[in-house]
């Protein structure tokens, strides 16, 4: 069997599968029972400088699929509700009873350098593993100066970094937001105060739905919503793409990424890990069916890479970093065709109307004159390989994109005669 | 009409609940989470077999996104506005046969079809309109004649009251509905369901029904010539076919249909006369309804016989999975040959001789089988009674075997006159088909009037 253990900038894991700073990782109770699950390691809920923060009822709301499946999840929770002391003696005996688990305190304070001169001591006393920064919560923190509002300003994100650097030795993660134009930005500026690693995406500003007979957004408090922090399944495109950004981008290639944004599965995990993240942290997913699902993303990423032959996590690491790359240097010569298997075919019409409506009118409807039978094939001439009809085709490996032999060498927007500003 | 088994026993006494329980809804209705999860397995294809195969044309993929997106008053309106009577047809319509069957879910790699009768019924049932939700156009002057209150009549009276015309029905039974109100296995069509369709298919406005009134014996559709602007014949096939046998009138051998209006009809199923022992011939829909609610009245032995195989049954597999669950039992390949009597004349059983297909031709293998029974109920098809066109000018009207000929748009031989439903060839004779031709016709009526105006009816 392969191996599933890592070791990500020094904090070693049985396993890839965190719980990121949230709920989950609230209490030493919830947290023992993700051990007791299988999780490789948590990142506790995030600290701050007492009081502790108070939260309002209610506080979740999702946006749904066909069948009320959960797409994203919303919230508008703060940091953790429970006061310091009793955080940190929880943290302490957690990881006395699970050395060989990650434990790492996700933090949150004011910007003011004393504050994190004091806590850095208690939280390194406890015996944990490494610190997260919480620069990434979009929703009521921002307002007190806090979470994504450092986030979005990288100077703030190096001074911080490095004020952790200076007084722990415990190693820093920052967590970054993705409510931003270019995620690079506060991920250089991690990396030049001194940052460890940086974990991705935090939750991103969200409204999922309204209550049309109220109007009033989701989750209802009182008779007022404000805009929350959207997570789960939805946003792992966004998370993936943020992810790849940091790893292909030169300045912080070598910068470790705890990747987190949607990941429910392990075929979800292998994808972050390729882009470039070194382990990965989900919250949604055991929110919604509970911690045993770790088991099923251990058990299909380990049967997985037996398969293709990876002993360890390294070894596919970064593996389709090399494959991402820029729009200007996609092959302008490469040429695929959809090809509708008939035999599969059900007949549904969706790949006709798409791309008559919508596309290229690349599709035709024949219908048998005696039978009233449709059937849908594609005019190749006309198809410019969008990929739509294969998208809408409800049968999956019905439609397929065939490459084409074109005899034609790479060429990239570059080189291409057609391109006006081409360099030779 | 069932004074054939006045000798028999009733129904279960003083056990009323017990026996109405027998005849509730044989299909539940999806709950909301139960439509919200069939609603999302529609595919929402294009050019939808489904709506292809929909007699009335309804736009199903449309519909089932409206309940999806909660929107059932949409949902609803769009059944209705190619099917006045949907609420009915989701529920006796043979889906299994029509939609359902065309269904692209129902492709080997799919597994099963979207359950869109019962999703339609959801739509209508759970539908509310402050009123009804046609408008009736400004108002044409004109009033057409229907003959006959049933799926084609009502249909047709509607879709011509929309076009702003008035219009006034002649129905010979004392309710509306036809089939509907009087054919249906009551547990296809419980309780009062066929009577608060029509109120609501009346509610239009300008539709005004006249009970009593058959043709050929107070009513001749010379006189309806006379009085109205077009006339449109929905006369159904109201003859049960004869076995051709002795002893035929025998007391306990009477027409399935006969028994199943009496059975809607009656607020006490208590005292419906019940055989321990039937046999049902015939191999449709309404032999399966009538096996299948004589046995839920309490029969203990009920045999459907019919002379051909399974395959050759117009009852589809739905059908006979019924027949199957309520423990009918079915003989297939044996001919009626005699209807045995005991010494009061009565019907003690009958015999059958069995048959065979040679060279594409049934015959008889000369083995005769003897079934035993209290009664015997015919459910081998139904016709025109030739009496209803009897006088001088519907005698007029071209017929094919019983059924009235029309051209594509419902229109017969005689000027301004039109049929539609059972009573017109060629039809598959299926409540959604009627409705579908009381509405073609209607437009048909309605253009063909509008373009004559002014004139005098033409002969």
């Amino acid at each position: 069997m392969a191996d599933l253990s890592i070791d990500f900038c020094g904090i070693k894991s049985p396993n890839p599968f965190w719980l990121a700073s949230a709920p989950p990782t609230d209490k030493a109770y919830n947290v023992v029972r993700a051990f007791e699950a299988g999780w490789g390691g948590v990142v506790w809920k995030t600290l701050g400088e007492d009081p502790a923060a108070v939260n309002v009822s209610s506080r979740y709301s999702a946006h749904y699929g066909k069948n009320r499946e959960v797409l994203g999840f919303n919230n508008i929770e703060l940091i953790t509700d429970r006061s310091l002391e009793i955080n940190l003696r929880e943290i302490t005996q957690v990881k006395k009873d699970w050395p060989d688990r990650a434990m790492i305190v996700s933090l949150m304070l004011p910007c003011e350098e004393a504050l994190w001169a004091e806590i850095l001591p208690k939280v390194e006393a406890t015996g944990a593993d490494g610190i997260e920064l919480n620069f990434g919560c979009p929703h009521g923190m921002p307002e007190r100066g806090m979470g994504a509002a450092v986030g979005q300003v990288p100077e703030y994100v190096e001074m911080v970094t490095r004020w952790c650097k200076k007084h722990s030795k415990l190693p820093v993660i920052v967590k970054l937001t993705p409510n931003i134009t270019d995620v690079r930005a506060p991920a250089r500026a991690a990396m030049a105060g001194g940052a460890d690693a940086v974990s991705l995406i935090n939750t991103i500003n969200s409204i999922t739905h309204l209550d049309l007979d109220r109007m009033v957004a989701f989750p209802v408090v009182g008779n007022a919503s404000t805009h929350g922090g959207y997570c789960g399944s939805a946003v792992k495109p966004i998370a993936l793409n943020m992810v790849a950004e940091i790893a292909r981008d030169p300045q912080t290639a070598n910068l470790p990424i705890s990747g987190i944004g949607g990941i429910g599965n392990w075929r979800d995990a292998a994808e972050f890990i390729a882009l470039g993240a070194g382990s990965v942290q989900v919250c949604t997913a055991a929110m919604l069916h509970g911690f045993r699902i770790v088991e099923e993303m251990k058990d299909g990423l380990s049967r997985w890479m037996d398969e293709k032959g990876y002993a360890s996590i390294a070894d596919f690491t970064r593996k389709a970093v090399p494959n991402t790359t820029d729009w200007k240097y996609l092959d302008m010569n490469y040429q695929v065709i959809a090809q509708i298997d008939q035999d599969k075919c059900i007949k549904c019409g969706k790949c006709y109307v798409a791309c008559e409506d919508t596309s290229h009118q690349s599709i035709a409807q024949l219908i048998d004159a005696a039978t009233g039978v449709r059937t849908y094939e594609v005019i190749k001439q006309e198809c410019v390989g969008c990929n739509l009809c294969e998208i809408t085709c409800p049968v999956e490996s019905c439609i397929t994109m065939v490459p084409q032999e074109t005899g034609k060498p790479y060429m990239n927007w570059t080189q291409d005669s057609r391109n006006p500003r081409r360099v030779a | 009409m069932i004074d054939s088994l006045i000798h028999l026993p009733h129904a279960a006494p003083g056990d009323s609940a017990r026996l109405e329980a027998q005849f509730t809804d044989l299909a539940p209705p999806l709950t909301a989470r139960q439509a919200a999860i069939e609603a999302a397995r529609c595919l929402y294809c294009y050019d939808a077999p489904c709506t292809r195969i929909c007699p009335t044309e309804i736009d199903v993929a449309s519909f089932i996104r409206n309940i999806h997106d909660q929107n059932i008053n949409g949902a609803a309106v769009g059944i209705l506005k190619q099917n006045i009577l949907g609420g009915a047809c989701s529920r006796v319509c043979p889906t299994e046969i029509l939609c359902e069957d065309a269904c692209v879910r129902n492709h080997d790699a799919e597994g099963q079809p979207v359950k869109i009768g019962l999703l339609q019924r959801h739509a209508l049932d759970h539908a509310s309109f402050a009123a009804h939700p046609f408008q009736r156009a400004a108002s044409t002057g004109k009033v057409v004649a229907i003959v006959g209150a049933g799926p084609a009549g009502l249909s047709c009276a509607h879709r011509l009251a929309m076009l702003g015309n008035d219009v006034v029905i002649f129905e010979a039974r004392e309710k509306s509905g036809g089939l509907n109100e009087y054919g249906i296995a009551k547990y296809k069509l419980p309780g009062d369901y066929a009577q608060r369709e029509v109120e609501f298919l009346l509610s239009i406005g300008g539709i005004e029904v006249r009970h009593g009134r058959k043709l050929g014996e107070n009513l001749t559709l010379a006189e309806l010539h006379g009085q109205y602007d077009a006339v449109f014949l929905g006369l159904g096939l109201d003859a049960s076919r004869s076995l051709g046998l002795t002893g035929e009138d025998a007391p306990g051998l009477l027409a399935a249909v006969d028994y199943i209006a009496t059975l809607r009809q009656s607020d006490d199923l208590t005292r419906l006369p019940v055989p321990r022992r039937a046999i049902v011939i015939g191999a449709g829909n309404t032999a399966i309804d009538m096996a299948v609610q004589i046995k839920r009245l309490g029969a203990e032995d009920v045999t459907l016989v019919y002379r051909r195989g399974f395959e050759s049954m117009t009852a589809t597999h739905h059908e006979q999975d019924i027949a199957k669950a309520n423990y009918v039992r079915m003989k297939t390949w044996a001919a009626p040959l005699e209807v045995l009597l005991d010494e009061a004349g009565r019907v003690r059983g009958m015999r059958f001789e069995e048959t065979r297909m040679d060279n594409g031709r049934l015959i008889g293998t000369g083995a005769f089988i003897e079934i035993a029974a209290d009664a015997v109920f015919k459910a081998i098809g139904q016709h025109m009674d030739g009496s209803s066109l009897s006088d001088e000018l519907a005698s007029q009207l071209q017929r094919q075997g019983d059924k009235i000929v029309v051209d594509q748009q419902f229109r017969t031989v005689l000027p301004g006159v039109y049929a539609g439903g059972d009573c017109v060839a060629p039809g598959q004779d299926l409540t959604v088909q009627a409705v579908q031709h009381g509405k073609l016709a209607a437009h048909a009526i309605h253009n063909d009037i509008q373009s004559k105006a002014g004139t005098a009816w033409p002969t």
